[in-house]
């Protein structure tokens, strides 16, 4: 699996991010600039890393989203390829018309910076096949706008559809709104397009891949992301 | 030509910065306001002469990027 890290003026996270993919593949990504036009021949993987492209102005991700790279971005996605958003990467692929649904405000108006557990809805998908149904990760969250809204038919559509990744949850994998850190709709942190190649969330897994900083429950999802052979999904 | 352009949250989307400009005019003892929405205003000078043509551009320019139709709404005024 050959993956690529997007690069925006303002994101900060995409080190993070490089070496993540760089642990679990044994390669280190490429990374592209947001004016190019074309994704390196032979691209699998695309990570659109966390930050605040364009010091979040207009909204979070709005310009990022319109950037030359993101129309081949788009084509990639549409060809089946999978995109990998976190954070404002994931505020970039729901402007981008990537992914449903908007990130907006967090409820009490404040930046979260801390960890935080997440149930995975489910195993079977590229993004997820090292964990086990079920399983409660802790990872961290740092976000102001990360409150997951969108109309009542795409809620109903995303969870019919099994399209919600990742929920916030407590260590007991309980879901509630106290467990819900920025109001988000029925605790969405993660969600799936239709076809399941592109997933966005806001929490970092990237973040939690050595034990010397915290943890290593994000490393499954980089695992499941570039493993060679494919995946059920 | 010049315009403005006033973007605003649809009804229903809950707008956590209006409620605490809100609460914050509470606190000032500005009675009467019953409630507040927060929203965005974009002046824009065009180098376009034909109306219809402005408006379309305007129109353009909220779909693509000013407005998050998800969410907002938009409403275009000419200012001659």
């Amino acid at each position: 699996m050959r993956a690529i890290v997007l690069k925006f003026p303002g994101i900060n996270r995409e080190t993070d991010a490089a070496r993540a993919l760089e642990q679990a593949s044994g390669f280190k990504p490429q990374y592209v600039w947001h004016g190019d036009h074309e994704l390196p021949a032979g691209t699998d993987v695309v990570l659109v890393p966390g930050g605040f492209s364009y010091g979040d102005y207009l909204r979070c991700g709005a310009i990022a989203a319109r950037a030359n790279i993101m129309t081949a971005v788009r084509k990639h996605a549409e060809r089946g390829g999978y995109v990998l958003g976190i954070c404002n990467g994931f505020q970039i692929l729901c402007e981008s018309g990537l992914l449903p649904g908007v990130l907006v405000r967090n409820r009490d108006l404040k930046f979260i910076c801390r960890m935080q557990h997440l149930k995975v809805e489910r195993t079977d998908t590229r993004f997820t096949g090292s964990y086990e149904k079920g399983d409660v990760i802790k990872v961290c969250i740092a976000h102001g706008e990360g409150n997951y809204l969108t109309d009542p038919e795409t809620l109903k559509a995303l969870e019919g559809d099994g399209r919600v990744a990742f929920r916030y949850c407590n260590e007991s994998g309980e879901v509630s709104d106290a467990t819900n850190p920025n109001g988000s709709m029925n605790s969405i942190a993660g969600i799936y397009s239709d076809k399941l190649n592109v997933l966005g969330m806001m929490p970092h897994p990237e973040n939690l891949i050595d034990p010397l900083t915290g943890g290593t429950d994000g490393r499954g999802l980089f695992e499941s992301l570039m493993r060679k052979t494919s995946a059920a999904a | 030509m010049k315009a403005r352009v006033f973007v605003t949250l649809k009804n229903g989307v809950l707008d956590p910065q209006g409620k605490a400009i809100e609460g914050a005019l509470r606190s000032l003892s500005i009675d009467g306001v019953d409630s507040v929405r927060q929203g965005k205003v974009f002046d824009i000078e065009l180098g376009i002469v034909d109306q219809g043509e402005a408006e379309a551009t305007l129109k353009a320019a909220c779909e693509k990027l000013l407005a998050n139709t998800v969410i907002e709404n938009y409403r275009i005024e000419l200012v001659a």
